[in-house]
């Protein structure tokens, strides 16, 4: 069996979960296993059906009142107990904050290798799969060995597709036994995001600086067009280095994953660590002094100017037309 | 409070990337070598709580000789010792690096040393593998916190944050813990003249290591396909606006 | 123009401003920084260096910089630590007044006053120019780039990488690059590091290496917390650890020249895509740096040793190096149109640019690039195997006391003369030039010291007794007394023959050459500006045959200049005979009873008088003799095939023992024998800036032919001379101490009171040559002068190690201070 670790919010699957349904589907077929997914917390019931159109065969569900808070540990022992108990191979989950942390837990309790930010996975003999390294700059292909196989999936290397002919899905329930040092680590508490913030993550248009924004005060003009589009502020590296913006805002590698429907790019040279973390973009405008900054072999549209001629100008065009 | 940080040697890329004649090395030739950003901060970090709380703080690596570099840099702004499990180069994959690591720690508790934090970078910049933290902390039965922003330990409590959906996470654990820290969590320092001629003068402990190789076995490494596309120039400066406003009404970002 | 780093830019400038139009700037990487030796550059500049031209590059460049607006002058203290480095500011200051450069020693509190943030006690002075500045070398060829945009005389292709270059028929025609191809008939190779590699495409060498120098960078420092703009601080250049020390903004560079020669090859600098940084900012190697880490501590540490300065920019930078320290510049003499502009640093760059553009233009710079000239280079300089090991021996005299009379300790042996073996005998101690090695005194003649004593002018000073013999001394006066032997295998010899010989010599050259055949002629050669580019002597053997004999040193350069004068016609040819032909000279008294006694031809004056040549059979060998002297003597350079000049030697030892016979080296021939001669040297007296008027050399009359040079050397005739060259004697060289010092060159002549002497054209004074005169027992200098002071009498002055020594005009002009009726020549 192929055990996926579903993410769900409020009875609906994350996005991330279902492309590694997607990625997990083939797979099944060509091992000729069901496929099946593990959820956690109340709402997950709901999830199921919805499940069922990415190919998902079995749902199981693990009951625990003490796991309605996240609890990395206890969720990836309670993980590992389902595969042993599921007696499944391969062990799927998307390659999130949490999907890497379960499932980090689930194969070190199991003694059993993982191979994390797999874009593609070959069965066989053994797995083989190509996974990314240096933040998906450079690939690997990796040979993967044991009785059971963990792999996480990139986030944004597909896009979810449901099963062409759903088949019909159970649900179970499974109680896992824990113990208090499993359940140690756990969110004690939650701070909100700020009312009416776009998360960088989310964000449909996001607003880049880099080192082109030249200071902490010319922000503001990348703050207003964001505000404009209600879309977030991102910034490269330097910018964080530098101390002109907190490290919440960095795009990249060693900061966040982003994929909005548009990236704008403004005084933003394009170091290979900005763009691992923004090439999920739907498109790129760059605004840039040069036309042959790395970041322009990147983009699809871009204006050549100084940013902060550039920035403003297009926010005075879209008030102009929101006022007529 | 003894602090253990753990940190991985890895080239320092920033132009084209080109690979080995085998495939399976990056070709460094033109590279400097450094830490994860990840690392640097979980370097800083450990700097910072000996110099809050007192005690004694510890880098370790697993690596070639070379990697001293890397132990001595940590000890330019302030770690006060340096442990070099030494290879022969080749990479190590996770679990086998967890074991190195595990054992490591263990000699150091035999020795009289034990360790109340130890952190390490979420993730190796090179490898990627988000595991290696997690895999020690269980081989050592200790509560393990990852993709941690904001550090704060009192009363043997290690409260930790970290971002989740625009929001934070909050969570508590009791002292020994592994701590798995992301770059955000400080402003690393730069070394001081007086601090890196310090380092040079220190001892590197060292071992060498049991190899437990158990996979992911890397086969080769490859250059994703470039996707080289074509960029529509929209216009200079600020007389592109409406071409861009005109953009942002066809992909439908503004209504 | 390939290259857009202050090299390039400066000469598309320069090229614009002198009227070039349709000039295309091409660079693989990006502008405003391609990511060459520029965009790293620490950008200061220190105007002072011993060579003249070099300074003479520099003061034009800071000149050129501050009419751009790029130039912040923050002044500039090179400091010591060691009583040898403050010894060698005193020479500095002797240069510094040489070329005309406000510069003075001060004490370690005047330092600490200038630098708060030093540590002077362990400071024994330092050597401050207030005019030191910075410069901001993107922006300075920005703005050059674009004032030659904007005259309408320059296309700038970035991100252009040149792949190819056309040549036919040893000329230049076209560019390719990864964008197009670009018909030319000039190319410019302002390249940097990468010049060697470009100069291959089209068969020609550019002999530099790119090597590493180390700079970190650390702040933020408190001290300069409150200063405003990027420097308010002199720059401390740490003499005696090679390192340096200046502000940029809220941080202190420190870079240095101490650490190891990392030399690199041009085809192993990463590509601009492959670079973490830039091609030419490598990886920090730490393990170089340690010790000079320590060292700067111990001059800044208030700064260094400050916890809160972090280090936060740390790289190797490549520059280039070459095997003798200067610049590459000219046309290449392998291909026609193909000019090279390389091994320029920020300090001197707009300077030379300003050169080479002229130079291009009308062949006439300025100021003299001859030291730079790429036309200087022997084959066996080219080779890498020279570049690497003189290059790394180099780097390390970055900031060194270096003596004028130096010698490389690398690769030596290259070039030996056939009787080489005889000289080790005789005890030779070589040193070299072009790579001969040439005996510049032999430690056989030891015994003569005994002969001669205080007339040999022993020196107690160890400045002036380094790479010096008092032998040298003795060999002349051997040589004065009885007879020498003058092995000058490093002669450079060339033919030219054909059927328009006459006439294409008689265009070149000043002095008369349709004279008899067997005579000899020495005369100068001018540019078209009248300026000096050579002297050399030609013998005429045949109607159409002429032998062409120069110094090996510039040897090369003159092969050129006689090269790209050549009629296309094919009716002259000029081969290269160097390699075929031995020289030895002998020269003395006793010198024709020697000669005469293997040879059953007339030596008498009136069958061979001076200034002839004939063949004459010496034993065994036929050898040609031309009755000429550098030295003052009686006597003949004698030519002979290279594999026959042990032979010849051999026989003229043996039928000298009984005439007395010494063998002399290079040290009496170049130096004392010339001196007393007042015979001016090419580099030393014999330079553009001066013309023949001014250095005594005009003829009572100017031949009728045309003449490279002659309309300016005719109005020279017609003005008077501004300077005019003398010999002066130094009356007493006794200094405050009570010890005898003796000049070596280039030091100031001032009046008694230290004054300059600056002439009409606002040249200084200064000794152009120096040296023994054993004959009459003085220390003589050369100096042009201003026509009030060139009045033999004149009480003057030279600055000597910061004391003045009096002296007296000898001579005005070229009369010799030994012998003046040249009898002994004619006798």
């Amino acid at each position: 069996m192929i055990l996926t670790f579903v993410e769900q919010a409020d009875g609906r699957p994350d996005r991330s979960s279902l492309e590694a349904l997607t990625a997990a589907r083939p797979l099944a077929e060509a091992l000729a296993v069901p496929l099946a997914a593990v959820l956690f917390g109340s709402g997950a019931v709901a999830v199921a059906d919805e499940l069922a159109a990415y190919g998902v065969g079995a749902v199981h569900v693990i009951e625990d009142e003490r796991l309605t808070a996240y609890a990395p540990a206890a969720w990836g022992r309670s993980v590992a107990q389902l595969v042993s108990a599921t007696s499944s191979t391969v062990v799927l989950a998307a390659g999130t904050d949490r999907g890497q942390e379960v499932l980090a837990y689930a194969a070190a309790l199991l003694e059993a290798p993982m191979a994390a930010n797999c874009i593609e996975i070959r069965p066989g003999e053994r797995f083989e799969v190509t996974r990314q390294r240096w933040g998906g700059s450079l690939l690997e292909d990796a040979r993967l060995d044991g009785s059971v196989c963990f792999m996480t999936i990139a986030e944004h290397a597909n896009q979810p597709e449901e099963a062409r002919a759903p088949g019909p899905v159970s649900v179970s329930p499974f109680t896992p036994t824990l113990t208090d040092p499993d359940l140690r680590v756990r969110v004690v508490a939650r701070v909100a995001p700020e009312v009416g913030k776009i998360s960088l993550a989310d964000a449909r248009v996001v607003v880049g600086g880099g080192r082109g924004v030249g200071g902490a005060e010319a922000f503001s003009e990348l703050e207003e067009l964001a505000g404009l589009l209600r879309g977030a502020v991102g910034v490269s590296r330097v910018v964080t280095s530098a101390g002109w913006r907190p490290h919440s805002q960095q795009v990249g590698q060693t900061g966040t994953r982003i994929a909005p429907d548009l990236y704008i790019a403004c005084g933003i040279s394009g170091a290979i660590q900005h763009i691992v973390g923004c090439k999920a973009a739907k498109a790129i405008l760059a605004i840039n002094t040069d036309r042959e900054a790395p970041i322009m072999a990147r983009a699809s549209y871009a204006v050549i100017g100084d940013l902060h001629a550039v920035v403003p100008a297009i926010s005075a065009e879209i008030r102009r037309r929101q006022a007529s | 409070m003894n602090v253990l940080v753990c940190v991985k040697r890895v080239p320092e890329t920033g132009g084209r990337v080109t690979l080995s004649a085998d495939a399976r090395e990056i070709d460094t030739r033109y590279l400097g070598f450094t830490v994860s950003p990840h690392e640097e901060c979980a370097t800083e970090e450990a700097v910072r709580l000996i110099e809050a709380n007192g005690g004694s703080s510890t880098v370790l690596t697993l690596g070639p000789e070379a990697a001293s570099d890397q132990l001595r840099a940590a000890m330019a702004i302030g770690v006060d010792r340096a442990i070099l499990l030494e290879t022969d180069g080749q990479d190590w994959d996770p679990m086998a690096t967890a074991g190195a690591i595990a054992d490591a720690i263990r000699a150091e508790s035999a020795a009289g040393v034990d360790y109340d934090v130890l952190l390490f970078g979420n993730e190796a910049a090179d490898s990627g593998d988000f595991q290696v933290g997690i895999r020690v902390a269980l081989a050592l039965g200790l509560p393990c916190i990852s993709g941690v922003k904001s550090l704060e330990i009192k009363d043997g409590v290690a409260t930790a944050r970290r971002e989740a959906g625009g929001g934070w996470e909050v969570f508590e654990v009791p002292l020994p813990a592994v701590v798995a820290v992301r770059e955000g969590i400080n402003l690393p320092r730069y070394p001081s003249v007086p601090g890196r001629l310090r380092a040079k003068k220190k001892e590197i402990e060292r071992f060498v290591p049991t190899a437990r190789p158990a996979g992911p076995e890397k086969i080769r490494l490859r250059l994703p396909a470039e996707t080289e596309g074509r960029v529509e120039i929209l216009g200079s400066g600020a007389e592109a606006a409406p071409a861009v406003v005109d953009l942002l009404q066809r992909i439908g970002v503004l209504a | 123009m390939i290259g857009a780093g202050i090299v390039g830019n400066s000469m598309a400038y320069h090229l614009a401003r002198l009227g070039w139009r349709d000039i295309v700037l091409i660079d693989k990487g990006a502008l405003p920084n391609p990511g060459g030796s520029t965009g790293h550059a620490s950008n200061f500049i220190f105007t002072t260096d011993h060579n003249k031209e070099m300074t003479a590059f520099t003061l034009d460049s800071v000149r050129q910089y501050k009419e751009l607006g790029v130039f912040t002058q923050s002044g500039g203290i090179e400091v010591a630590r060691t009583p040898e480095r403050m010894e060698e500011f005193k020479r500095r200051l002797a240069s510094a007044h040489s070329w005309g450069i406000d510069a003075e020693l001060i004490t370690p509190d005047r330092i600490r006053e200038l630098v708060p943030y030093i540590e002077e006690s362990i400071l024994l002075g330092g050597f401050y120019t207030p005019g030191v500045g910075v410069v901001d070398s993107l922006r300075a060829g920005t703005l050059m780039r674009e004032a030659a945009v904007e005259m309408g005389a320059l296309t700038v292709s970035a991100l252009t990488e040149t792949t190819g270059i056309d040549v036919v028929d040893g000329r230049v025609t076209a560019v390719h690059t990864d964008r197009g191809i670009i018909q030319t008939e000039a190319i410019v190779i302002a390249c940097g590091i990468w010049s060697p590699r470009i100069a291959r495409m089209a068969g020609a060498s550019i002999p530099l290496t790119p090597a590493v120098h180390q700079m970190i960078s650390v702040g933020p420092v408190p001290a300069f917390a409150d200063t405003v703009g990027e420097i308010t601080f002199p720059i401390v250049r740490d003499m005696d650890t090679n390192m340096y020390e200046r502000q940029h903004g809220g941080d202190l560079e420190v870079g240095s020249y101490a650490h190891r020669p990392i030399l690199m090859s041009p085809d192993d600098i990463p590509s601009i895509a492959e670079s973490a940084q830039s091609p030419t900012e490598l990886p920090f190697t730490d393990d170089d740096f340690d010790v000079q880490m320590e060292q700067a501590l111990e001059l800044v540490p208030e700064i260094l040793r400050d916890e809160r300065v972090g280090v936060r920019y740390a790289i190797n930078g490549l520059l280039s190096l070459t095997p003798d320290g200067m610049p590459i510049l000219g046309e290449t003499p392998e291909v026609h149109g193909l000019w090279s502009v390389a091994a320029v640093w920020i300090k001197e760059a707009p300077g030379i640019a300003r050169a080479v553009a002229e130079w291009m233009t009308h062949g006439t710079p300025e100021i003299d690039p001859h030291s730079s000239d790429i036309a200087r280079f022997y084959d066996h300089q080219r080779v890498s195997a020279h570049v690497d090991a003189r290059s790394a021996e180099g780097f390390n005299k970055t900031y060194g006391i270096v003596h004028p009379m130096e010698q490389w300790a690398s690769n030596r042996n290259v070039r030996l003369s056939p009787v080489n073996i005889r000289q080790r005998e005789l005890g030779a101690v070589f040193f070299e030039a072009a790579g001969w090695e040439r005996p510049f005194w032999y430690g056989a003649n030891e015994h003569l010291l005994a002969e001669y004593g205080e007339r040999v002018m022993p020196r107690a000073a160890e400045w002036e007794s380094r790479w010096w013999s008092p032998i040298i001394n003795a060999e002349h006066l051997a040589m004065r007394d009885r007879v020498g032997l003058v092995d000058l295998a490093a002669f450079a010899i060339f033919d030219v023959s054909g059927p328009g010989s006459m006439e294409y010599l008689q265009g070149l050259v000043v002095n008369q050459v349709d004279v008899k055949v067997g005579r000899v002629i020495y005369t100068p050669l001018l540019n078209g500006a009248g300026g000096i580019v050579a002297d050399l002597t030609l013998i005429r053997l045949g109607r159409d045959h002429f032998r062409v004999v120069t110094g090996g040193g510039l040897g090369m350069r003159d092969k050129k200049w006689f090269a790209d004068h050549l009629p296309a016609d094919g009716r002259v040819q000029v081969h290269d005979l160097t390699s075929a032909l031995y020289t030895v000279g002998v020269w003395g008294p006793r010198s024709r009873d020697l000669v005469q006694s293997l040879t059953s031809a007339d030596l008498s004056n009136a069958a061979f008088p001076f200034g002839t040549a004939r063949t004459v059979d010496i034993g065994s060998v036929r050898t040609l003799m031309s009755r000429i002297s550098y030295v003052g003597e009686l006597g003949w350079e004698i030519y002979a095939p290279m594999e026959q000049g042990l032979k010849l030697w051999d026989l003229l030892w043996t039928a000298g023992q009984p005439h007395g016979v010494v063998p002399v080296g290079i040290g009496v021939y170049a130096t004392t024998g010339r001196l007393e001669k007042g015979y001016r040297a090419h580099g030393n007296e014999l330079e553009l800036d001066f013309d023949l008027v001014e250095a005594g050399m005009a003829r009572p009359t100017v031949k009728d032919a045309d003449f490279v040079g002659k309309t300016a050397y005719l109005a020279q005739r017609d003005a008077a001379p501004v300077s005019i060259l003398c010999t002066l004697t130094v009356d007493d060289p006794t200094s405050a101490s009570g010890v005898r010092r003796y000049m070596l060159g280039r030091e100031p002549i001032t009046k008694p009171d230290g004054g300059f002497l600056v002439d009409a054209k606002g040249r200084r004074s200064y000794a152009t040559s120096a040296g023994s005169a054993p004959s009459i027992g003085k220390h003589v200098l050369l100096s042009y002068l201003p026509p009030e002071y060139a009045v033999e009498g004149t009480k003057l002055a030279v600055e000597y190690f910061g004391e003045r020594y009096p002296v007296t005009v000898a001579v005005v002009g070229s009369t010799p201070i030994f012998d003046p009726e040249n009898a002994r020549i004619r006798a």
